[in-house]
């Protein structure tokens, strides 16, 4: 029993607590819940350890059960440089949503914590399992809890998006199971490792059409879920309706189980499938990138602007992944974390104005900035964190996403690039119209941030600097990570140079990585 | 061949489930005159007593396995787990009955005493070796159900159900036995090893190849008609809709299970040989089934209707496992099988829990806010739901995953692609009910419900605890289907 594992089980725990105490004690419940997550999160940090003192760049954290024998599941979990973030991304977040919904959840407390704890272990179970089948497991049953959080405590349309969301992801998700049914039968074992390396020696050899296939089955299981244009429909819904708490936990982390599937299992077992069909999946990448942010624009209500807005994000980090470079790879995973950062963030202090004014209307605002200057700050600075200003965190991924994209084709990178001033214009006319401008009646006895909103804010603050300053405390571990993935792939090796436009060739063999340690 | 008529007591013991079930039923017939009207409640119990005697006397027998009563009847591991999945939904629908039948001032004996007779008939399916046992089997299992389905004589829906279900169910019996002539009449035999033998052997004559393809064929009408196969489905919503509650409960659990038994041994072992020549036809009906169970389920307001379709739904899932045709296919249907009793039995019995004297409240919106007015019973309830969707970790999902694991590895491709987004049509009407229970707030029909009778909460308890356990170590049952499945040595 390692670490990792006691971060995986130590919700599902704290799950089944909550369920024994009584539901009239709503303090208990409320702190209980606070207390496990805090709990989960600091043992969680635990899990950098072998990070900060060595970069191992393999899996560290193993734990390899036997689950059920016949046909061959294992419980088998670990984590490297990639899941190890996007594991911390969730366990910070949890006790925030925990706090953001302290007063705002006043209807079924308990189930509400209940299902929130029960999210978080599926999360950080995805992000670990090494096991075709328990990730599937997982994968499923985080499902669940996200489907009762948007239905029961949502707003009015919550059914519809409840249902919605959950028939998109789990029709997707039958594809995938095909395809890791299909896997099972030719290798005769789930584990992702020997999978990985059968498929890399030949000696699990399925055609190319075969190849084409499966990866077309996980690919669009796991668009579903990032979402790619034109698979988005349901995250509006979805994503308007939940509560904050929902809201938080769907866009920050939920929508990475997707690109954390394309980077984890898309990419390097199909590597020639993920190579033809590249062209066609950046060319969605980037639609999604400028579409998000035009219908972004237009939204009259804010929560729907920040959803919008994350679908143009989550284009680059589709577009970082199928540049299949360095840059683009380490970009793409630096921008999953940042996305999670500054968009929890978004919806954090959207959920912040919701409390006071009980509206998602841009509208309704107005001179918010007069009576509530801290809220006005905190978002100011979450919002230049989102847009990618340099000195934040948004600013470092999403340069590292386009440069991986120009050394591929520097055309990408210019219409990837106009999302970027597309994101400025939706941010700061969003900033404009509710924080600028003459108070009205309603607005100007709003209050201004509560303790507990400062305490859910300040972390994310410092993170966003941190993150968009001093990259390399992150950078170099994910570097490590994805290098192993992106060998077999890597877009250097028959990548001629077609741009005309001078560009800075890498060094062969170069990672980023290198380039960080060198320039300390 | 020299034949031995004088049974010895292997025989005996081989058949004592069944005997004793005929014993206490007949013994519960002579009883209800002599007891007087305040000792009713001894009959459930004695029903129960006579099941759990079965049920031990069933597992007993496993350990001598063979063949009794000259090869008509053969105990094997593959008779044992339906012997026991049979029995088991005997012992559960006795306790989710009682209270609805004081409840509808309907306590009588013959209840009990059919239900007995029911199941020991489908443990002669379950373990029959030969086509006349299959069909005399059939028979005293499907004549006690007749009389099951509409046993409440003055509802109106119970006589419609009875009539529908036994005019239907006795045309396709006559299918069955046609084809039982057929196949006699072309093989000599009515064993089902004989037939095999003969077919195996005769397969370079075309004729007797056409005379057992018809005589198949006319059987497969019989099998689908009895596990609800499309496209001989029509009855299945009607019957089940207007069945009483716990009869439907029972219904859509035992004689299933049992009727896919003796399919999947016919099968198998008599018409194993000519596999090419039926693997077509079961495989259009599986997706058939599938797609009409899932699909006409979507529209449904009444719940009893909607998990008629559903169950519809879940045969053509185990047909999927029938159409494999391999020794992990068989595994798959018997998993399938006692994961669906489980859920369905735990899904039924909140039904009948819940539609109270007259069966007033059988709409799905009658459930309204149940979530919040009894948030136990509604867990227990999400919980088959969601293992009827095929949620991981519920044993709905792994018997699925195994299915089409065995699909897949039969090469039956599109089968399982088409098979598998029908599950993600059926999450739909599944989660409408959840939806319900959760999302809407409590109208009249859930706030003056009475809470759960013992019995019930004890086929819920038992149900949702199988359905988990299924799910999470699915290995405990698994390992002995995958022995059990090798019929054909």
């Amino acid at each position: 029993m390692t670490l990792l594992d006691a971060v995986i089980f130590l919700p599902l725990v704290a799950f089944f607590f909550i369920l024994l105490i009584p539901k009239d004690n709503l303090d208990s419940i409320r702190r209980f819940s606070l207390v496990a997550s805090t709990a989960v999160f600091l043992a969680s940090l635990g899990l950098i350890a072998p990070y900060w003192f060595a970069n191992p760049g393999k899996f560290v954290f193993e734990t390899d059960l036997p689950w059920i024998n016949s046909p061959a599941i294992r419980y088998h979990v670990a984590i490297d440089g990639i899941s190890l973030w996007l594991v911390l991304l969730t366990t910070l977040l949890t006790p925030l949503c925990v706090l953001v919904s302290w007063r705002s959840v006043q209807k079924r407390v308990k189930e509400f914590f209940a299902f929130l704890l029960l999210l978080e272990f599926g999360l950080i179970g995805v992000f670990c399992a090494l096991d075709f089948f328990l990730f599937y497991v997982f994968w499923e049953v985080s499902l669940v809890p996200m489907y009762f959080l948007i239905g029961i405590w949502g707003h009015e349309r919550r059914i519809y998006a409840a249902v919605k969301f959950f028939l998109y992801t789990f029709a997707a998700s039958m594809l995938m199971l095909v395809a890791i049914i299909y896997i099972y039968n030719q290798a005769g074992t789930f584990d992702y490792s020997r999978i990985l390396a059968g498929l890399q020696n030949g000696s699990i050899a399925p055609t190319y059409q075969e190849q084409l296939l499966l990866f077309l089955a996980f690919f669009i299981a796991f668009a579903v879920k990032v979402p790619i244009f034109p698979l988005h429909t349901w995250l509006p819904d979805a994503h308007v309706e939940a509560p904050t708490a929902g809201s938080v936990m769907l866009a920050s982390v939920m929508l990475k189980m997707g690109t954390y599937g394309l980077l984890r299992f898309c990419v390097p077992m199909f590597p020639a499938a993920a190579r033809n069909c590249s062209g066609w999946i950046v060319a969605l990448a980037i639609i999604g990138i400028i579409y998000g942010a035009l219908v972004a624009m237009v939204q009259p209500n804010m929560k729907k602007l920040v959803a919008y807005s994350s679908v143009s994000h989550l284009g680059f980090v589709v577009l970082g992944i199928f540049s299949f470079t360095q840059q683009g790879f380490d970009g793409a995973v630096y921008q999953m974390l940042n996305h999670g950062v500054s968009t929890g963030a978004l919806f954090l202090i959207v959920g912040f104005l919701y409390d006071r004014r009980h509206s998602l209307e841009i509208s309704a605002y107005g001179g918010v900035a007069t009576p509530a200057p801290a809220i006005a700050t905190v978002f100011m600075i979450t919002m230049l964190a989102s847009m990618g200003l340099p000195m934040l965190n948004g600013f470092v991924s999403e340069f590292l996403v386009l440069q991986g994209t120009a050394l591929v084709d520097f055309r990408w990178a210019v219409f990837a690039a106009l999302g970027s001033i597309l994101a400025a214009c939706y941010m700061l006319w969003l900033y404009q119209r509710v924080f600028f401008g003459k108070a009205s009646a309603e607005v100007s006895g709003l209050k201004d941030l509560l303790p507990r909103e400062y305490v859910i804010s300040i972390p994310l603050i410092i993170l966003m600097v941190w993150m968009g300053t001093f990259p390399q405390s992150f950078i170099p571990s994910i570097s490590t990570s994805t290098a192993v993935i992106l060998g077999p792939v890597d877009a250097k090796r028959d990548v001629h140079v077609r741009n005309a436009l001078p560009v800075k060739p890498a060094a062969p063999g170069a990672s980023l990585a290198k380039e960080i340690a060198d320039a300390r | 061949m020299p034949v031995n008529f004088a049974p010895s007591a292997t025989d005996y013991l081989r058949f004592l489930p069944e005997i004793i079930m005929i014993v206490v039923g007949t013994l519960i017939m002579v009883l209800e005159p002599l007891l007087g009207s305040n000792k009713r409640s001894a009959f459930s119990s004695l029903t129960l007593l006579g099941f759990i005697a079965a049920l031990v006397a069933a597992v007993a027998a496993n350990n001598d396995p063979g063949a009794s009563f000259s090869n008509m009847l053969i105990v094997d591991g593959f008779a044992t787990f339906f012997r026991v999945l049979v029995i088991g939904v005997g012992i559960l629908t006795v306790l989710s009955s009682s209270q609805y039948l004081r409840r509808e001032h309907a306590d009588a004996a013959e209840y009990y005493a059919l239900l007995l007779f029911s199941v020991s008939g489908q443990c002669v399916m379950a373990t029959a070796n030969e086509l006349i046992m299959i069909f005399i089997g059939l028979e005293i299992s499907s004549i006690a159900t007749y009389i099951l389905a509409g046993y409440l004589r003055d509802d109106k829906r119970n006589n419609e159900a009875a009539l529908k279900y036994f005019l239907l169910g006795s045309f396709a019996t006559a299918f069955l036995l046609y084809g039982i002539a057929w196949i006699y009449g072309t093989a000599g035999s009515t064993n089902l090893e004989d037939i095999r033998h003969f077919l195996i052997a005769g397969s370079g004559s075309g004729r007797s190849l056409v005379l057992a393809g018809t005589a198949a064929a006319l059987m497969f009408v019989g099998f689908a008609f009895k596990v609800s196969a499309a496209p001989f489905q029509i009855w299945a919503p009607d019957v089940y809709q207007g069945a009483p509650a716990p009869v439907t409960l029972f219904m859509s659990a035992g004689p299933k299970a049992a009727a896919f038994a003796v399919f999947i041994r016919v099968f198998t072992t008599a018409f194993g040989s000519i596999e090419t020549r039926w693997e077509p036809f079961v495989w259009s009906s599986a997706l058939l089934t599938m797609v009409i169970g899932n699909f006409a389920a979507l529209t449904q307001t009444n719940i009893k209707r909607m998990l008629a379709y559903s169950s519809i739904a879940h045969a053509g899932y185990v047909m999927v496992a029938v159409a494999a045709h391999s020794q992990i296919g068989v595994a798959a249907a018997m998993f399938y099988l006692a994961a669906y009793a489980f859920m369905n039995i735990g899904a039924f019995a909140v039904v009948t829990h819940f539609s109270r004297q007259g069966e007033k409240f059988v709409n799905i919106e009658d459930l309204s806010g149940l979530g919040w007015k009894q948030p136990g019973t509604a867990a227990l309830f999400s919980i088959f739901l969601l293992s009827l969707v095929g949620i991981p970790l519920t044993g709905g999902f792994f018997g699925k995953f195994y299915i089409f694991k065995a699909a897949l590895d039969a090469n039956l491709r599109w089968l399982s692609i088409l098979g598998l987004l029908n599950s993600a049509v059926a999450a739909y009407y599944y989660l409408r009910v959840i939806v319900v229970m959760y999302m809407q707030e409590p109208t009249d029909s859930t706030v003056t419900l009475e809470p759960l009778s013992p019995g019930i909460r004890t086929t819920l308890y038992a149900a949702a605890l199988g359905t988990l356990i299924l799910g999470i170590f699915p290995s405990l049952l698994l390992n002995f289907a995958t022995r059990s499945s090798v019929l054909v040595k």
